[in-house]
Order: C-alpha cells, then structure tokens, then sequence
C-alpha cells in the first residue's frame, strides 16, 4: 500500500476505508523494519502496542464511522519519553535494560486521543548532541544522504518522520534538539514555549530549558499535536495554561537580527534564506532589521547553564536506584566504576563540565555570571517584540549555519556545540519556534526558523502555515 | 583577543579534572583525564566572551516563565499506584522491599 504522508490524507482513508487502522500500522511497520538496518531511526518497536490500538480504531470506525482527530494516527516516540512497559533507554547503556514503569503526560493524553504508537526513536545519549552520532545504539543516518547526519538530538525522529516511517513524532529540544535535526531532514519541527507542554516523564537533561514538541511533515500536523499534548499538568509545576492570543490588528511586522547572518554561516545558505525572508514582504508583512546583541553570547551561556543541570540531573544515575550497576563491594568505588562503565563520552564530558562550573571558586565566574547573561538576553527578546512603534510580532533566521554536515565530520566538541549557535537563545528566553522548510542548497535541505514572543505559540503556527500555503 | 581571555579564564590542569572527577562520581583513566584536560580547556576558554558583557547591574535570572512558588495540597493521587511494583523491578540490587546499599561505614 501507498503510505499517507499527512495526518488528514491519512484519516480520509481511514474513514472511507481505504484501508484498516491495522493495515496501515502493518504498513508503517513493516516499512521500518526494511529500512531500519540501514538508518538506524527506532531503538525499540512497540508491535504489540500499536496493533491492539489499532484494532480498537478499527473497532470504532465500524461501529460508530467516526473518530477523533488524531484517533488511528501511527506516531513515534523519542526514546527519552516514558511509554509504560516498554524499554526506555534515553540512548544510553546505563538505562539499557530500563522499563518505564509509568507513561509520560504527554504518552497518557495521546494514547487517550487514540494515536497508534509505533515505536521508540534513537537519540544522542540523554539528548546531548547535534548529531545522533552520540547513542550509546549507533549512529542514524539521514535519509536524504545516508552519509550525512540527520542532525540531533532527536535524530531518529526527524528520520522517522523524513523516511516515512510514522507520520509524525515527539521529540525534546533543549537546545535546538528538535529544529536542527527537522531542517536536516526536511521536514517540520517545533518547540514550544517552556511550560506549554508538560515535562513529567521526559528523562530530564537540563530542566529549565527541555521541552517536548512535535516533527511532522506539515504545520496542520503539528498543530493538531500540540493540541493534544499542552496544557499545565499538576505533575510538572512548571507548566502553564496558555491563553490562545488575539491577533492584532496591525499589519504584521518581521524581524530579522543581523547577528544570525554573520561569522560561520555558509554563503550559499544565507542568500537562499535572505530570499525566502524577503518573500515575505510579497505576503504583506514588513520586514525590519533587528539587532539582538547578546545572543551571540548565547552559546556560552547554553554550555554553562545546561550542563550545570546536567551534572545535577544525572546524579541519580548512581547504580543504587535503578539502571545499570556494577555491583561493587565499596560505596564509592560502585558510584565511579558504575557512572565510567554506564555513560557515554558527551554524557561524562558534561558532567564535568557542570560540576566544575557550579564547584567552589568558580560558580560566580561561570554560572552566576551566565544566569545574568541568560536574564539579558531575555530581555533582548522582550524589547524586540515590545508592542511599541519599534517592536515586530515575530522573527525570522535561519535554523541552522550549515547543512547536514558528514557523518564523522565534527570531532572536537566546541566544533560540534557551533551546529546550535541559532537555536540555543530560544531556549534561554523559554520562546516558542519552529523549522520549517525553505528549499535545499546542494540537494541538501535546510530549514528557516520562525521564533515568537513567549506563550505566542499558536501565532508562530499561524505564520509557519501561511509561509507554508504561499509555497504550494 | 585569545590571549586576554585565556587569562580571564584559567584553563583547567589535570589535577583539577582528577578533583571534579571525583567529585562527579566518575573514574576517568590517565587517557581520559588528558583528553578531558584538553577539551575542557578550549570549552573554558570559550566562556571567556561573556566578561565582555557588562552584568553589574542585572539580577541573575531563576525562572523564565515568571512563576513562584507552584504550590498543591499534600495529598496523594493514585495516579501511580501501580508503578510502586514496577519501581522495585529495577532496582539493581535489593532485600525484599528494601534497596541494598554496599557497606558505607568500615
């Protein structure tokens, strides 16, 4: 069978039964096992799963004809989210025998919309890395040029949903993990605001920046994902109920910073988003320079806040509570044979890093002083998109300073922590963005990323939906 | 310019990579550690660009959507009842109920 590639064309079919919900999770899953050897997108099928929900869609159509909106809809689920009775590695050896003994609030919300979920996506370790070179299961490769990377660290989601093994899936972006790998594949992908979506049962990394958002291959597909999954949930006392904004009058104003077209960027990138942003005006909305100074401080503010997070973060990972253990004799000597043996070279990396950062002597000098830089980039946003004479309703840069780059490519770590220069300071403002797609360069994709005022999310999806009809 | 923030921000020795090492709960070998040494240093002296920054004036910030004090009434849910068991599963090593921890005391 021909597989659907949007959520609607599948659900046309669906109820006027082209096919079953059954055939058309046998379909997607037979299509990842043919080609999973090869990418590497899925750590873990979940058959059993996906085809009991199956046969309950199935069961409804018939009786009834009709279902909800996402009802039968066969999905994929980044592997650092908790689906309940199935493996949950977040990529690394650590948890490599790790059952998720209860779902996510985001898995609970959409198994109870119905959605068919087929299985777990590869990662980079714990989310760290631009790559998904970093799994502790091997490296995915892009399916658009299997000997390039599909970005990361939701690789194997980004892959999934470019290779049209699901029609959708979740991913977690701290940093940039959910845009970056969509606009190296070519497909949709975004974060929304921190808070929009509840946290509770995503393995954390660094909590005051993680997110979980949806990749897809168009904006309505993704819409009617964030649907489902936001929402404050008592689970995750940092989320929050958002008001759907009103549009404002006034024709829309874009922004477009100077700093995301400076040091790093390939040409040939540049020029082709400079013209899809001057499109734009061809659709009625003005176009305005901006400058936002201290994001090209961002980065070091990213490395020294996330793995501060990280290395309290994954202190748990101790071989006492849960997860891989050496067994050792000695207290200590268990906690550091356990964490050498069960965490990968990023995960470890980072770790230090983080601990050197908040340790005696230098946590003013590092993550008080980036707690303060962190503050004034926020800041930058908020005047940015001040409703005054001078502010604009959104900004436009690219997602990304290159392409996908080869696999191997990028050995040393700082060289590697470039990959997100455009993406981290959404996260540090706790912003909504997505990556939408705006041609190819040399046959390889790459994304232009639309960012919004916090809690405007619905409007970014708004823009990212007329960007996207103005194309078709 | 890379000279001046080489001095703003110390690179890291080794012995300082064996301490947070420790510290961290993770054994590096001597490969490792001189890996790490090299590595850290670079990430560290990247980090020096933000002296640039003038933040004399600005409050560190400690939430970015603004909330305080996220409060709930102290009473249990059984949202998770069941998860109690399946809990225990993983535990690496454990005495009926009870996890078992190596001697910390000789």
């Amino acid at each position: 069978m021909d597989l659907p590639k949007t959520i609607s064309e599948a659900r046309d079919g669906l109820i006027k039964k082209k096919y079953s919900c059954v055939e058309l999770t046998k379909g997607y899953l037979n299509k990842i096992k043919k080609e999973n050897k090869n990418l590497n997108d899925f750590l873990t099928l979940t058959d059993k799963l996906a085809l009991e929900q199956a046969e309950k869609v199935d069961d409804k159509i018939s009786q009834r004809g009709k279902i909800g909106p996402l009802e039968g809809i066969p999905i994929a689920i980044k592997d650092n989210i908790l689906v309940k009775g199935h493996k949950t590695t977040a990529g690394s050896k650590i948890l490599g025998k790790y059952i998720a003994p209860y779902d996510a609030t985001v898995i609970k919300k959409l198994k109870e919309a119905g959605v068919i979920i087929l299985g777990k996506t590869n990662l980079d370790e714990f989310a760290m890395g631009s790559s998904t070179e970093n799994s502790a299961y091997g490296v995915v490769k892009n399916p658009l040029d299997t000997s390039r990377v599909p970005g990361g660290s939701s690789g194997g989601s980004a892959v999934a949903v470019a290779a049209n093994h699901c029609l959708a899936a979740l991913g977690s972006d701290t940093g940039g993990s959910i845009r970056q790998p969509a606009a190296f594949c070519g497909i949709m992908g975004f974060k929304p605001s921190y808070g929009a979506v509840s946290r509770y049962g995503l393995i954390a990394m660094a909590s005051s920046l993680d997110q979980i958002g949806s990749l897809a291959n168009n904006t309505e597909d993704i819409q009617l994902i964030f649907n489902i999954i936001r929402g404050k949930d008592f689970l995750d006392s940092t989320s929050v109920e958002m008001k759907k904004p009103e549009t404002s009058g006034r024709n829309l104003r874009v922004g477009v910073p100077k700093e995301f077209f400076g040091q790093g960027i390939d040409l040939k990138l540049k020029e082709k988003v400079e013209k899809e942003i001057n499109d734009f005006s061809n659709l009625g909305f003005e176009i305005k320079e901006i400058s936002l100074p201290c994001t090209e401080s961002a980065l070091a503010v990213y490395y020294i806040i996330m793995p501060a997070e990280v290395s309290a973060n994954l202190a748990r990972y101790d071989g006492i509570k849960y997860g891989f253990s050496k067994k050792e004799r000695n207290l200590l000597e268990n906690y550091l044979k356990t964490r050498a043996a069960g965490l990968g070279e990023e995960p470890r990396r980072r770790i230090m890093l983080g601990t050197y950062v908040l340790s005696a002597g230098y946590r003013d000098a590092y993550y008080n002083k980036a707690q303060k830089v962190r503050a004034l980039i926020k800041r930058e946003f908020e005047k940015v998109f001040s409703s005054s004479s001078e502010g604009v309703d959104f900004i436009l840069t690219p997602t990304t300073p290159t392409p996908a780059f080869k696999i191997g490519e990028k050995k040393d770590p700082l060289s590697m922590y470039l990959s997100d220069i455009y993406t981290v300071p959404v996260n540090l403002a706790g912003l909504p963005a997505i990556s939408v797609p705006c041609g190819k360069i040399d046959d390889l994709p790459i994304g232009l990323q639309i960012i919004g005022p916090q809690f405007k999310d619905d409007s970014v999806l708004e823009i990212a939906q007329i960007y996207e009809q103005f194309h078709q | 310019m890379s000279s001046i923030s080489k001095e703003q921000a110390p690179r890291i020795t080794s012995e300082q990579v064996e301490h947070i090492a420790k510290l961290a709960r993770i054994e590096l070998t001597d490969q490792e550690k001189e890996k790490f040494t090299s590595e850290l240093s670079s990430i560290l002296d990247y980090f020096g660009k933000l002296n640039q920054i003038d933040t004399s004036k600005v409050e560190p910030i400690n939430q970015i959507t603004g909330l305080k004090n996220v409060v709930r009434k102290d009473e249990s849910k059984d949202n998770i009842s069941d998860a109690r068991d399946k809990i225990l599963d993983e535990v690496p090593s454990k005495k009926g109920d009870y996890y078992k921890v190596p001697k910390i005391l000789e």
